[in-house]
This record gives structure tokens, C-alpha cells and sequence, in this order.
């Protein structure tokens, strides 16, 4: 008898039809997800970046925060969960308008970063008081069991993870939905509507981690599976998994939180700082923000950069970075790069060796292979803004 | 000990093939592992004149999501190694079982070559999984 109990592994409601799709799955944030379709990674990543990738993200953790008094009441019940949302991350919720989304962080009091999340102020006088937040997948029991204990009394948290997100990323996406979402074309980055779809309401956002334009939708299954069905029989779509997700979101510079951003993490070290907003810095309100504001003004010892390797073999998480016989970091995210042609990482170094164009080497299976710092992101961001 | 005076493939539970021919053999990977494995961007060879024991890491093939080891099939030292697939590794995609061979080996124990599969064999292994 083996002691290993193998995990329980859940499932989307996008599961079957990824299965019709013939994707190969994969244990992923505890869920069973397709790692790829026949189609294949390098062909499923230029795809999106040519024209419009379909990408399950229901595993992640999308959910509603509510003044526990109840919603409505306009720009003072934003305020209110504002103040209080405030208290966990660094950003500026408050200023944020009806209809407009944020990156933000989750903090420890060391000001290490616990999940990165993005949280939408709704639109509407009679929404506010209330906000939408998708944290990572992995991260959303610790972070939904942290929102419960810092708020409880004052704000009530309700789980969407029930429900269908999925992303349409891509050049082309917005000709897809533009014809599902009349009007959605006029969103811009970091932006929401709400939408009816067969008398359901479902949220569309402009954003998404491929660096591509293109949208995320949050909609309950039985108007979403139709949805998503129907998108996919539009020749401009192809159905694209976690491989592919994660060459598009390195080749744009974007963190894998568990890979490149973790618990003992300051979103200064993780190049984040912009995540913080004047106010919020001058005020230094928020967990960690002794460490955070000191390593603002007097630099971290460590940052995150782009790394690029001069030859062809990829360099992966963990890989040790060198300078002569000095190590200087290790990479948290490293693969090959379909539109650049060639690999490409990201990873912490030691500041005084983070300027782009150092010259270092990457130890891969005990042979220094030779690279250099990047600017990231590796291929140009595309977003509407 | 058979010897084999016409080129004779073999195949390991790792998904490798292995052409013996007299005291030569050609070592790859087949279709199905290409196949399991995705797009491949990179491939490091063994060193000429290196020797190895069968289950020894002998090269290693990257796709575009994950590194995997190749695993020497025999005992032998290396003599020859596929060049052509440091500038284009997708060729073992393309052409696995010819043009995407990863090196040849001079075999030190003939014998060995009785632990491996023979075609048939190996296709009723891979239609177990």
C-alpha cells in the first residue's frame, strides 16, 4: 500500500469540452487542466499572438468583497470597502473610477508579497460598496481566508470560482466579442462592463497575461458554456492551454506568483513598485510598508530582470546566475520563446548587476552558458489603452 | 551472442529506438516520445569519446515547456553525434526514426541488446499506456 494519497483534483465546467477539444490535462492549482491541445504549444502561443486564443481560467479565484451594511450608496460606499481592502494591499482602491480595474499585491507584514490580484470597482451607484477581485488560483484559500479574518463584521466575501472565466486574448479578440458584447470594443485596458447574456448578468473586462489585447469574461455556466462553444466555432479562435499561457505571459515580462513572486518578495525586489500609488506611499499605510518605502528610496539588494540567454538552450526556474565565479542570482522562470525565437527568462540578480546588457552566465546542468540582462518585456506589450 | 549484420532497431521502455548494425548503435527517440514531448527547441549531445551505462543520462531534449534526459540504452562510448540538431532541434520532430538521430554508439556488451524490445514488443508497450 503506498502512503501517498493522490490529491483530489476538481474540475472546470470548461473540462468536458476541452476534452472534446483533445487536450492533453495536467494537475494544475489542483484542478485538472489542458496543458495543450493538438494543435501544440508553439502553434497555440502564435496563434495568439496572430489572432485570438481561447484560454480556461476558471480555476482561478474570482470573487465579490461587500460592505457587510449592504450595497448602493455610491461614491461613499466605495470609500468605504476602499479603506478597508487598503489595509491588505498597497495600491490606490479609493481613486479608482466605476468600471476600472487595478494590479495590485497581497501583503505580509514583512511586506513580502502573499498573491498578486486585480481588483475592479464596479459600475453603477447601486454596485458600489462593492468589488471585484480574481486572485490566483493556487493563493485564493489563503487569500480569501485572510479578506474573512482582516474584514470580518465589516465586509462579506461571496466566491465566484463556481462560475466560468475564460480569457480570448489575441489581435482578433476584439472582433470576436465585439459581436457576443456589442460595445465591449469601446472598453480599454483595465477596464469592465457588466453585460445580460440569456438574462445572465456576466462581467467582461479588457485585460488578460498574454500581453496581447484582449478580454476576460466572468459568467455563470450554464449562459457561459454555450458562450465559450459557440466562440470556438469561430475560425479566428483555437483553444489554448497552460503551455502556451505561460510562454506568452514570459515573453511579456509577467510574473508567475509561486515562481517569480513569493512570500518573501517585496514588490520592490519584484520590479512591482508601481502597484503603489503617491498616495498610498506618502501615507505608508499598508503591511510592510517600513521595508517597502526604505527599499524604494535606497534601492533593494535584489530585483527581478529579464535574462537572456546568447545560445539556444533554454535556462529553467532555478537556474543559477553567475559572473566569473561570483553567484549573482537564479532564474524563477525560464523557457523558449516562440515569437522572439529564442529562450528567454526572467529571474533576481543582485541590483549593482541588474543594468540591461550585463554580461553574465547561466549554469545549466553544470555548464556556464552565456546571457545577459534584458529589459522586459521580451516582445511589446499590445494593449488598448 | 546474435550479431546483427543488417541494421536491426530496438526500442527501450523510455521511448528510444536503437539501430544495431554489426558493432555500431544509432540511438534516438521515437515518434511517440516526440510526440508526448511538443515542439522541441533544444537538444544537448554527449561528447564524442564519452562512455555510458545503460540508464545514464546521455543527452538531454528540450520543448518548449520542460527539459527531459535521454537515457543511454547499452553500455557504449559515444563515436559520433548528430550535429545538424544544435542548429535545428525541431528535426527530431520532424523526422524522429532518421534524420532526428541523437548519436552513435560503439557497443561494449552485445548482450544487453537482449533487454531491449523488438518492434513488436514496443508497439504492444505503447498500446498499455
Amino acid at each position: 500500500m503506498s502512503d501517498t494519497q493522490a490529491e483530489i483534483l476538481k474540475t472546470t465546467p470548461l473540462f468536458e469540452l476541452h476534452l472534446e477539444c483533445g487536450a492533453k490535462v495536467v494537475p494544475f492549482a489542483g484542478y485538472e487542466m489542458p496543458v495543450q491541445f493538438p494543435m501544440g504549444v508553439m502553434e497555440e502561443h502564435n496563434w495568439t499572438r496572430e489572432h485570438a486564443g481561447l484560454f480556461d481560467v476558471s480555476h482561478m479565484g474570482p470573487c465579490f468583497l461587500s460592505l457587510e451594511e449592504g450595497i448602493g450608496g455610491g461614491d461613499e460606499a466605495h470609500a468605504k470597502i476602499a479603506a478597508m481592502i487598503e489595509e491588505l494591499v498597497p495600491s490606490d482602491i479609493a481613486s479608482l473610477k466605476q468600471g476600472q480595474a487595478r494590479l495590485t499585491v497581497l501583503l505580509n507584514e514583512d511586506g513580502g508579497i502573499l498573491d498578486d490580484l486585480i481588483i475592479t470597482r464596479p459600475i453603477g451607484d447601486d454596485a458600489q460598496g462593492s468589488l471585484y477581485i480574481v486572485v490566483n488560483g493556487a493563493m485564493k484559500e489563503q487569500d480569501w481566508a485572510i479578506f474573512e479574518k482582516a474584514l470580518a463584521g465589516r465586509a462579506v466575501l461571496t466566491r465566484a470560482d463556481d462560475r466560468i472565466l475564460f480569457a480570448l486574448q489575441g489581435p482578433e479578440a476584439v472582433d470576436v466579442m465585439k459581436d457576443f458584447f456589442p460595445g465591449c470594443e469601446e472598453l480599454s485596458f483595465m477596464h469592465h462592463m457588466p453585460f445580460e447574456l440569456n438574462g445572465t448578468r456576466c462581467i467582461v473586462s479588457r485585460c488578460g497575461y498574454t500581453g496581447e489585447d484582449g478580454f476576460e469574461v466572468l459568467v455563470k455556466p450554464e449562459a457561459g458554456l454555450p458562450l465559450v462553444k459557440e466562440m470556438l466555432t469561430d475560425e479566428r479562435v483555437k483553444p489554448i492551454g497552460l503551455g502556451a499561457r505561460d510562454s506568452l505571459r514570459l515573453e511579456a515580462g509577467l510574473c508567475l506568483y509561486g515562481h517569480d513572486l513569493d512570500p518573501a518578495t517585496s514588490p520592490i525586489e519584484a520590479d512591482l513598485g508601481w502597484v503603489i500609488q503617491k498616495r498610498r506611499r506618502d501615507a505608508g499605510d499598508f503591511p510592510g510598508a517600513d521595508r517597502i518605502l526604505r527599499e524604494r528610496s535606497e534601492g533593494p539588494a535584489r530585483k527581478r530582470v529579464g535574462i537572456k540567454p546568447l545560445e539556444r538552450a533554454p535556462a529553467r526556474e532555478g537556474t543559477e546566475i553567475f559572473i566569473g565565479d561570483e553567484k549573482v542570482g537564479v532564474v524563477t522562470s525560464g523557457g523558449f520563446g516562440p515569437s522572439v525565437g529564442h529562450p528567454v527568462a526572467m529571474g533576481y540578480i543582485a541590483t549593482a548587476h541588474a543594468a540591461p546588457g550585463t554580461e553574465v552566465q547561466l549554469m545549466v546542468r553544470g555548464k556556464a552558458r552565456p546571457a545577459v540582462v534584458a529589459d522586459l518585456p521580451f516582445v511589446p506589450h499590445n494593449y488598448k489603452r | 551472442m546474435t550479431r546483427y549484420t543488417q541494421p536491426t532497431t530496438f526500442y527501450t521502455k523510455d521511448h528510444e529506438w536503437v539501430t544495431v548494425h554489426n558493432d555500431l548503435a544509432t540511438v534516438g527517440i521515437t515518434h511517440y516520445a516526440e510526440n508526448a514531448l511538443g515542439d522541441i527547441v533544444f537538444v544537448e549531445l554527449p561528447e564524442i569519446g564519452k562512455e555510458f551505462a545503460p540508464g545514464d543520462d546521455m543527452a538531454v531534449v528540450e520543448s518548449v515547456k520542460a527539459a527531459s534526459d535521454v537515457y543511454a540504452p547499452i553500455h557504449g562510448k559515444v563515436v559520433e553525434v548528430n550535429e545538424a540538431l544544435t542548429d535545428k532541434p525541431e528535426t527530431v520532430n520532424e523526422s524522429p526514426t532518421e534524420n532526428g538521430w541523437f548519436c552513435i554508439l560503439q557497443i561494449k556488451d552485445g548482450a544487453e541488446i537482449a533487454d531491449l524490445m523488438d518492434e513488436a514488443a514496443y508497439k504492444a508497450y505503447c498500446d498499455t499506456l
